[in-house]
């Protein structure tokens, strides 16, 4: 069943690959440029990930980042989940599609007028309470709470709907009461589900830059938000060293994701032939 | 079988329709209120009258939207195939190959097209040591459409793949066997079974092409604003809420129309792989 595949076919996704790459190179390359052109390569240097490194607004920005993706991407999977299962229960109606349509609003709208929307809601409010700038932390954790909550649904949806109703009535029925049945038989055949929306969550997050532009104040900068505000000037080359690292970050992870599901992949072959 | 769902059941969603209906409809609400209404909070259809003086932003930022889309199609299209074909194991390395570039940073990236593209930037003193050009390529409308093109191109990939994956081949067998040419294969089978997973490569690549803001303000030097320029101009910079939720609110009356318009075209396919 082995299909061939042409040579020029190899040369086409070489190619678009190379377009795709392009720039990333290049700001590796020049992230080890001895001087700050662009034009001009002089010698290898580690001048620009020694100046990264003492930059406290960029490393605070950095931490920043990370605290608003964990707790924004845990309160979603939270909500999401919970909200997975009560949706899971609904009959079909209008009621049900209302719920549906307005989960998935945030996916569908322009990110610009999730953004914008947010920003006249905090903005209104604040100035019902009388503060200034409230654009902060709180109001952009709303904000990924928010345009996450759809993917986790989405993702946990489809594992509830596989799941096999009756034995959780069999766990019932061996005197399990309804929420020791949930944890002990739902929540194990979902939890691939609730896992995705966590990390599909948490990527959202970390990489999210225009609906964070529109949420965000002056007090509170995440990386995309410092990176914008840098690259509005001549950009530095310590930046060219912040996607460096980011690059290699990403590849690192995605490899051991790979690895680990490689590996779970086979664990489950073995369990699956000497359990049945 | 769906035995009358308990109270706690019906309770997990309520925190979900609670946080939906405070920060995704009251805030797109919020949009259309201020959309009519002046400074002072009384109506006025002012900032609606005054949207004709951007009629050219619009056109621009939907014509961009759609040459983009176009060209990530016919990149798309066959490449996904071409992925289809491979060995599953070289499959998912291709894929994620496709997707790394997706989690890096796009300010970052779109600023590197900027050094590659500029007057004395890398591409054309590559092209003046070959003794060619040097070409003018920064600053124009190309500039801006290669950005779309670039940042976006992923989104059109994956669904198409997705779905690619699916496609039966027995079914394209039976049609060479009955006589079908390439071409008639291609055009009567391959097609028409791919069909959900470009409608959603088209919406998630045109969506961020039409509303986006910061590849027309880097790559097009500002001669080339589309309508997100203009929307972030009014909220960042003139301070003019009211003009910029008219100018969001007609942005999005424009995307839901063309979603409306593509979701017709084709038949609502539950596999389609909407989401990544």
């Amino acid at each position: 069943m082995k299909r061939r595949t042409g040579a020029s076919s190899m040369v086409y996704l070489c190619l678009v690959l190379l377009f795709l790459y392009l720039p990333i190179f290049l700001l590796i390359v020049l992230s080890f440029n001895g001087t700050n052109s662009t034009s001009v390569m002089r010698g290898f240097s580690f001048k620009w990930y020694y100046e990264l490194f003492h930059d406290d607004a960029t490393i605070q920005a950095f931490y920043n980042t990370i605290v608003l993706a964990v707790t924004s991407a845990v309160t979603a999977t939270f909500i999401g989940t919970l909200a997975a299962i009560g949706i899971d229960k609904m009959k079909k109606g209008l009621r049900k599609t209302t719920i549906m349509t307005v989960t998935d609003i945030p996916m569908m709208n322009p990110e610009i007028v999730t953004g914008v929307s947010m920003m006249l809601l905090f903005v209104f409010i604040g100035s019902i309470l009388g503060m200034n700038g409230v654009l902060g932390f709180w109001t952009l954790f709303i904000a990924h709470v928010t345009f996450s909550l759809p993917y986790v649904i989405l993702n946990v949806l489809p594992k509830l709907r596989q799941t096999d109703h009756n034995i959780f009535e069999a766990a019932r029925d061996l005197g399990c009461t309804q929420i020791s049945a949930f944890f002990k038989v739902v929540l194990p055949s979902i939890l691939p589900g609730i896992f995705s929306g966590l990390i599909m969550a948490f990527t959202l997050s970390l990489d999210d830059f225009i609906i964070s532009y529109f949420v965000s104040g002056p007090r509170f900068q995440t990386l995309p938000i410092r990176i914008f505000s840098m690259t509005k000037k001549r950009v530095t080359p310590d930046m060219y060293a912040l996607s460096t690292l980011m690059f290699v970050t990403i590849l690192v992870l995605l490899i051991l994701v790979n690895v680990f599901q490689n590996k779970s992949d086979s664990s489950k072959k073995k369990e699956v032939g000497s359990d049945v | 079988m769906n035995k009358k769902a308990s109270l706690g059941q019906r309770l997990c969603a309520a925190p979900h329709i609670l946080w939906s209906a405070i920060f995704i409809v009251v805030p797109l609400l919020m949009v259309v209120y201020y959309a009519f209404t002046d400074a002072s909070g009384a109506f006025s259809l002012e900032g609606i009258r005054r949207l004709s003086d951007y009629t050219t932003t619009f056109l621009r930022s939907l014509w961009f939207g759609i040459i983009a889309t176009i060209i990530c199609l016919v990149i798309a299209y066959p490449l996904a195939y071409v992925i289809s074909q491979l060995k599953v194991k070289s499959q998912a390395v291709t894929i994620m190959l496709v997707m790394v570039p997706m989690w890096m940073n796009f300010l970052l990236r779109t600023y590197s097209w900027m050094t590659l593209l500029e007057d004395s930037g890398v591409i054309n003193n590559i092209l003046g040591k070959l003794g060619i050009g040097p070409f003018h390529m920064i600053n124009t409308g190309g500039a801006v459409i290669l950005g779309m093109v670039y940042n976006f191109l992923p989104y059109m990939i994956l669904p198409i793949y997705t779905v690619m994956t699916k496609l039966d081949h027995s079914l394209i067998e039976a049609a060479q066997d009955l006589g079908a040419n390439k071409l008639r294969v291609i055009r009567d089978v391959v097609m028409p079974s791919t069909r959900s997973g470009v409608i959603s490569g088209i919406t998630m690549v045109f969506v961020p092409s039409v509303s986006t803001f910061y590849i027309s303000q880097k790559l097009g030097g500002g001669s080339f604003s589309l309508i997100g320029d203009v929307i972030e101009m009014q909220f960042q910079v003139s301070n003019n809420f009211n003009f910029g939720a008219s100018l969001s609110f007609v942005l999005m009356i424009l995307i839901l129309i063309c979603i409306a318009v593509m979701n017709r075209f084709g038949e609502k396919d539950e596999n389609g792989g909407v989401i990544i």
